[in-house]
């Protein structure tokens, strides 16, 4: 073919320059940029029409259709809070355990309560609320300050351990310096003969352990050892565990003490939304059962 | 090197390392410490090493002949090797960040680690040490050439890659120690940025003396590209970087800019360093190697005038679309939108002279992969411009901002056109300055085209996928009138092209390893029979002659 050849497509001319063997054509400008142009800086000129755009000495040119960014989203905001209004406001009027009855409710429970809790709380409590190192399980029986959902209602208002004024305190205290490592290893025999676990400590030991623990920790924990919902002191005679139910787990809990930290969700969650959750996490609960 | 001093100025260079072996010792000293010591000490190696070299030649025969009869090629070699350098460093912990955005454990248990830090490594990396070395070497390459004369210096060019090399040097390891001013693609803290300062300004006044020194009537258009870069880098690395340091002994600066004129005049800084940075200095580079390989007359020198001033003119003003949706006024965002999309024009029309340039010369491009990655770079160009023009119209940047699609849009433009436009100009510069036949093995050049468009297309679908799903999601309410997914929804769905991606950028990876390979094994061959590109020489360095006038 004319590979050859000069320029075989065009003809043109150039433009008479050459650099290092590179020249260029004087060929015109294709008539579809002229087009293009034209449709591009009408586009501009009619978004500058409209919408506001040039700067002068003492403000702005506003625009025809008089939008403002601002404006729109707080009406935006409104309509969507508008149009939520009617069944949130039953929500919040009514007891969890009414939410739970009226189908209607619980419908919206089932559609919100996912990405509420997904956004809020998964990220410490696991994405099924199954909890984990540090961080409780929701969905079981287990429950530090009562699983009914006043309590948990007013856990959420609140916190533990939080900087709400009305927060929930929880302080397993360290033992380090009151009891020695060796009563500390006893007694934590003891903790863990409680949930039938096999601790291969002999009965005098035990009994030690028993003796210690009525001294030191019944105070909290209660005499069963079955936990107390006033102070959030947990039941140490069931398998669930926070921190973990083994020797090491156990011992470092009694000597450095615990203190987990669990945010207050008034003032950034409503009312509404925590009985959404307050109501989801006992569907959560009836889905891992 | 030293031998093609004179004296004089072989002693200048002694004293300049002096000064900065001093100045590397001082902060040393002074920022104890700090990272600013450490980077003291970097300093100060670097300048003993060099003292060491320039001593070691300090009594060499001076050279006799008129060094102005050749170009000068030697520091365009270097600043090749570092580009090749810089680019597996940059790609390799590229690479790395996104398997650790698919799998978070994958990295070591420790600070320097932490994504935070390593994420600009990979930015600076590619950016400034890839891309920014090859812009400064091939700009001396281009600048000589069409000009038909020698580069206006002899010490300058050294020092504008090394010490740009130093300034890169110093912001990535800071990264790694936790330094940084919270500025996209503008990480390094206040020392560093004066130094580059310095360096650029040198490079500036070298390739204005080289135009001033032309045997050509006019100035070839690449030549305006690349001083639009150099020029327009250069006021915005300074303005953004306007920063009071909280002390002279240690690494920390509070910007003069706050609140939303921060942000303005970071993504005036942040848009304009892609418009000029890597747009306007590439478009320098194809100017010159995509006709020069094609045989082919630039196809409309009209074109070419539209196109650059529109380029410089339109860019300046869309910063703005970075700010959709913010604090930033209404009719500032209006202005970035729509400029946005008259920048389109010239855009297309710039990618457009050149895919119509390669008219005549297809069977070429079908051919050689060099041109190959020049045609596809020029393709990648016009597809991320008009995306780029499309996403900062509002209602669609609701859709997009903050979400993969921006990175998927980014890697079209920094790996399809930028990267690609880069191997192909090396690969096309690389025999002409070490003065080979060819590139050691035109094999692995094509493997190396093949890796990189194959990454690149798997990089960009993926994260457009990964991008639109995130957008979609985030915007989905459900009948109840709230949201439908949580942001950890959005993680789970996205992580499949996560995965992708990664693959995607290890392909890339690994063409940049074999080119760097074939490059490498181009400048060891040594026997053939060496071959002056331009003009036969008798110049005793072995430089190729500068072409007399016809
Ligand atoms: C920053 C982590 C964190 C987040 C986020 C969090 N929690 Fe908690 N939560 C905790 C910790 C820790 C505890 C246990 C406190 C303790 O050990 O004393 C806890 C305890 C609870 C309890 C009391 C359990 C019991 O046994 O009485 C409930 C109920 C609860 N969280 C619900 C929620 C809900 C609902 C959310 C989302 C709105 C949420 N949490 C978000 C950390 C968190
Ligand atoms: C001042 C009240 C108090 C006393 C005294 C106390 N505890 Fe606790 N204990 C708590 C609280 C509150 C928690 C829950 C802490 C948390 O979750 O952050 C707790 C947690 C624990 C846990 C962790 C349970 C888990 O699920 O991981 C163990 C084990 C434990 N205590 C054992 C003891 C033993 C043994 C003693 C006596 C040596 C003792 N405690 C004394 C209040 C107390």
């Amino acid at each position: 073919m004319s590979v050859k050849k000069r320029d075989p497509l065009t003809g043109h001319q150039t433009t008479g320059h050459e650099w290092n063997g590179i020249t260029e054509l004087n060929t015109r400008v294709p008539r579809v940029i002229w087009w293009f142009i034209l449709v591009t800086h009408l586009y501009a000129l009619i978004a500058w029409v409209l919408l506001p755009a040039w700067p002068g000495i003492t403000g702005y040119t506003k625009g025809i259709l008089g939008i403002d960014q601002q404006e729109r989203v707080e009406r935006q905001v409104a309509d969507l809070r508008a149009a939520r209004a009617p069944w949130r406001d039953r929500i919040a009027a009514a007891t969890v355990e009414n939410i739970r009855a009226d189908p209607d409710l619980s419908a919206k429970v089932a559609e919100t309560g996912p990405a509420l809790f997904g956004d809020n709380c998964a990220a410490c409590h696991g994405a099924q609320g199954q909890g984990g190192p540090g961080y409780p399980s929701l969905v079981d029986d287990a429950w530090l300050w009562g699983g009914d959902a006043e309590a948990v209602l007013e856990t959420l208002r609140v916190g533990i351990n939080a900087d709400h004024p009305d927060t929930r305190f929880a302080q397993m205290l360290s033992f380090d310096g009151i009891l020695s490592r060796d009563e500390i290893r006893t007694v934590a025999a003891y903790v863990q003969s409680l949930s039938g676990m096999e601790t291969g400590a002999d009965p005098d030991r035990l009994a030690e352990g028993q003796v210690l623990f009525m001294d030191n920790c019944a105070s909290c924990h209660g005499d069963a050892a079955t936990g107390n919902t006033d102070l959030g002191a947990p039941n140490l005679t069931d398998d669930h565990w926070i921190y973990g139910g083994d020797d090491a787990a156990i011992f470092t809990t009694i000597l450095r003490g615990r203190e987990g930290w669990m945010p207050a969700w008034e003032g950034r969650l409503d009312l509404a939304d925590r009985k959404i959750l307050a109501a989801y996490i006992q569907d959560l609960k009836g889905q891992a059962q | 090197m030293i031998a093609k001093f004179t004296v004089a100025e072989r002693q200048w260079s002694l004293v300049l390392l002096v000064l900065t072996a001093l100045a590397g010792l001082a902060m040393a000293a002074l920022g104890a410490g700090d990272a600013m010591g450490v980077h003291g000490f970097i300093v100060l190696i670097v300048s003993l090493g060099l003292i060491f070299v320039v001593g070691g030649g300090l009594f060499a025969p001076e050279p006799t002949e008129d060094r102005r009869r050749a170009y000068y090629d030697d520091p365009i070699k270097l600043g090749l090797v570092l580009a090749m350098v810089w680019a597996v460093i940059g790609m390799g912990v590229g690479d790395w960040v996104a398997w650790m955005l698919a799998y978070p454990e994958a990295r070591f248990d420790a600070a320097w680690s932490s994504f935070g830090r390593v994420r600009p490594v990979h930015t600076t990396g590619v950016i400034f040490g890839f891309g920014g070395n090859a812009l400064i070497a091939t700009s001396m390459h281009v600048m000589q050439r069409t000009s038909r004369a020698r580069m206006a210096g002899q010490v300058s060019p050294w020092f504008v890659i090394i010490g740009y090399n130093l300034f890169v040097v110093m912001a990535v390891s800071g990264y790694l120690m936790g330094v940084t001013q919270s500025k996209e693609y503008a990480e390094a803290e206040w020392y560093a940025d004066i130094w580059l300062v310095i360096v650029w300004v040198t490079y500036f006044v070298l390739y204005i003396r080289t135009l001033a020194r032309r045997n050509e009537p006019h100035i070839y258009v690449a030549n305006w590209y690349y001083l639009a870069f150099i020029l327009v880098v250069a006021v915005l690395h300074i303005i953004n970087n306007l920063a009071m340091p909280a002390s002279l002994t240690a690494a920390k600066s509070y910007s003069l800019f706050s609140g939303v004129q921060d942000a303005m005049t970071q993504w005036w800084y942040g848009h304009n360093a892609v418009a000029f940075f890597l747009t306007a200095g590439f478009l320098g580079m194809l100017y010159y190697y995509l006709p020069k390989r094609a045989n082919r007359p630039i196809y409309s020198y009209r074109l070419s005038i539209l196109s650059f001033w529109g380029i410089t003119f339109f860019y300046i003003w869309v910063g703005s679309h970075h700010l959709h949706y913010t604090a930033l006024p209404h009719w500032v965002q209006t202005l970035g939108m729509t400029f946005s999309v008259m920048l389109l024009v010239p855009s297309w029309a710039s990618a457009g002279n050149a895919l119509m340039t390669l008219n005549g010369a297809w069977h070429k491009v079908r051919d050689d992969a060099t041109l190959r990655f020049m045609f596809v770079a020029a393709v990648f160009y016009g597809l991320s411009t008009f995306e780029g023009s499309f996403l900062a119209i509002r209602p669609v940047n609701s859709l997009s901002h903050y979400t993969d699609w921006t990175v998927a849009h980014v890697h079209a433009g920094a790996m399809g056109w930028v990267a690609l436009i880069t191997f192909g100009a090396i690969y096309a510069a690389v025999p002409m300055i070490w003065r080979r036949e060819t590139m050691y093995s035109w094999k692995l050049v094509e493997w190396h085209f093949w890796l990189a468009l194959a990454g690149t297309m798997i990089y960009v679908f993926a994260m457009w996928n990964s991008g639109i799903v995130q957008g979609l999601m985030w915007r989905t309410y459900n009948e109840a009138g709230t949201l439908q997914y949580s942001f950890v929804d959005t993680l789970v769905a996205m992580h499949p092209y996560y995965i992708a991606r990664a693959i995607g950028g290890l392909l890339f990876l690994t063409g940049a390893v074999v080119g760097s390979y074939n490059i490498w094994m181009t400048i060891r061959e040594v026997g053939h029979e060496a071959k002056a590109r331009d003009v036969p020489t008798d110049s005793e360095a072995g430089e190729p002659a500068v072409p007399v006038a016809e």
